[in-house]
């Protein structure tokens, strides 16, 4: 009971309980296979009226499957947390959702995916649009190696969201303000934004993404380069941003997102395996696999 | 809900983690274990109007005051170095409550010895008896069950327990009436019997702290909070209908 290999018989031999320890994984593997086999997610995937509605969902890189015949819906205004251990395919199917994807060649989407109803995949829609409307905030903070309000000030530009001067200095100053930034930077606007501290820049990042009034923002581990400090900020902010915004966050840290999500979707080889309020999926999960995962029972 | 229960307290990546689980579990048995015999020689002392069992049983309760601290410090140690999740969490969130069930069980034990003393000194004529002896029979068994059912994670027997504290319920009427019947017999009988009738009370109180037990257990396992529900829907909860 007291570790891992417990399940080995003390009476036998050197070499067979080292040919048993080689063969334990393959067995683990199975037992995964055979969890995952019928391809359903357990908890509440779906929703009324959602914002974005996907359906069997596959993503592959090449030959490579990615992403399973996932079906998910998420809601309004809605906080959801994708989390999984490395290469579950939880950034990937993040990326689906504004076609970050498109610039990988060996890349193939295939499946249902709607934002408010509209095909994301349409081949008629323009990309630029559309990442407008959905905006992402990415894992190492990468401002712009100019002033800290041109790097604002740079989507509202090229989108023409404003036609004067002040338009322009009252978005900036409303999104580094939504941003939590405004205080920090207001006298300096002017300075390069490279010489922030990591955590401002992030949220400048962020600042930056809000600055085109999207509806929807992806999060891709936005606090992994960040101390806890910067960390608790940057988490405000998305409990501020919930309010106006659909968020979709990936992220490793299971603390994270108990703390900023309303739903928790486990991801595991490609797989949706558990959706569930993040309450409920934290305290009691219904997965096997979600069980182990959260609770660090992975070998 | 998955119930693999070897996996309840191993198989974590991090060996310490599981060595965390395990101790506090295995200090909580030893502390359920220590309380179960305090309850059973509180009694025997008040049978056996043994004075000196009596005096033990009462020092001894200084041992599970301070068991109560360590299994409280060593929880909230467990929660801030590991952050449990799910079942581990449910598991130390449970024994946290139990814990306090355990101490306030040594605390009717340490009652029933006051009651002892007090009995032996007033001298021999044990009216009573036969009910104090028939319900502490009851309620150690529950208490024992548990322990028992917390050790082996097994809700079905928690399940029982939650029903037998019904009929300890009934004991309990039964022996308050057969001791009121004693006290208007013969008047002088009424400070004896009101002394039997707080022992009897501490041992129902006994049976529903052993109720509680078995109530975090069912939380422990199925994940769901059997509280202030009923028999019927806590039987559904752990047979999953």
């Amino acid at each position: 009971m007291s570790n891992a290999s417990s399940n080995i018989p003390d009476d036998i031999t050197k070499t067979e309980k080292a040919a048993i320890k080689v063969a334990e994984p393959a067995q683990q593997d199975r037992r995964e296979a055979a969890a995952l086999e019928e391809g359903k997610t357990v908890g509440i995937p779906f929703c009324e009226n959602p914002k974005f509605q996907l359906r069997n969902v596959e993503v592959s890189y090449g030959d490579t499957p990615a992403i399973r015949n996932i079906s998910l819906d998420i809601a309004r205004n809605e906080v959801i947390a994708f989390i999984g251990p490395s290469g579950c395919g939880k950034s990937t199917f993040l990326r689906c959702l504004n076609r970050m994807n498109d610039s990988i060649e060996s890349c193939s989407v295939r499946g249902s995916l709607l934002l408010d109803g509209e095909d994301i995949y349409d081949p008629r829609r323009d990309v630029v649009e559309l990442r407008a409307r959905v905006g992402m905030v990415f894992q190492k903070p990468n401002p712009f190696p100019k002033s800290i309000y041109d790097n604002v000030a740079y989507g509202p530009r090229i989108h023409g969201l404003a036609n004067r001067k002040s338009d322009l200095d009252d978005i900036v100053e409303g999104s580094l303000r939504k941003a939590g930034l405004w205080e920090e930077v207001k006298d300096r606007l002017d300075a390069t934004a490279t010489g922030m501290s990591g955590g401002q820049q992030q949220r400048l990042c962020i600042a930056r993404a809000i600055a085109v009034s999207p509806e929807v923002i992806l999060m891709d581990e936005p606090c992994s380069a960040l101390d806890p400090i910067a960390t608790a900020k940057v988490e405000e902010l998305i409990a501020e941003m919930s309010e106006s915004y659909t968020i979709v966050i990936v992220t490793h840290s299971m603390q994270q997102a108990a703390r900023v999500s309303h739903r928790t979707a486990y991801f595991h080889l490609g797989h949706l395996v558990e959706v569930n309020e993040t309450n409920r999926l934290f305290t009691a999960p219904e997965h096997e696999l979600t069980e182990s995962y959260i609770t660090g029972r992975f070998g | 809900m998955s119930t693999d229960k070897e996996n309840m307290y191993g198989n974590h990546i991090s060996n310490q983690f599981n060595e965390d689980l395990s101790r506090l579990k295995n200090d909580f048995l030893k502390m359920g274990g220590l309380v179960e015999q305090q309850t059973a020689d509180a009694v025997n002392a008040l049978i056996e109007g043994d004075t000196h069992a009596a005096d033990e049983v009462r020092a001894r309760d200084k041992v599970v005051d301070r068991m109560e601290m360590d299994l409280d410090e060593e929880a909230t140690r467990l929660i801030a170095r590991r952050q449990p999740a799910a079942r581990d969490l449910r598991f130390v969130v449970s024994v946290i409550k139990m814990v306090a069930d355990l101490e306030r069980v040594g605390d009717e034990a340490k009652k029933i010895a006051k009651f002892a003393l007090k009995l032996a000194e007033e001298g021999h004529a044990p009216r009573g008896y036969v009910e104090v002896r028939h319900i502490a029979n009851y309620v150690t068994a529950m208490l024992h069950d548990a322990l028992d059912a917390f050790s082996r994670l097994d809700s079905e027997q928690a399940l029982r327990i939650m029903k037998a504290d019904k009929s300890v319920d009934e004991e309990y009427q039964a022996a308050t009436r057969t001791l009121l019947t004693f006290m208007m017999e013969d008047t002088r009988n009424i400070s004896r019997c009101l002394s039997i009738m707080w022992v009897l009370r501490a041992l129902e109180r006994v049976g529903d702290h052993a109720c509680n037990i078995a109530e975090n257990v069912i939380y422990m396992v199925e994940g769901e909070d059997v509280r202030h529900t009923s028999l019927e829907d806590a039987e559904r909860i752990v047979t999953g209908e």
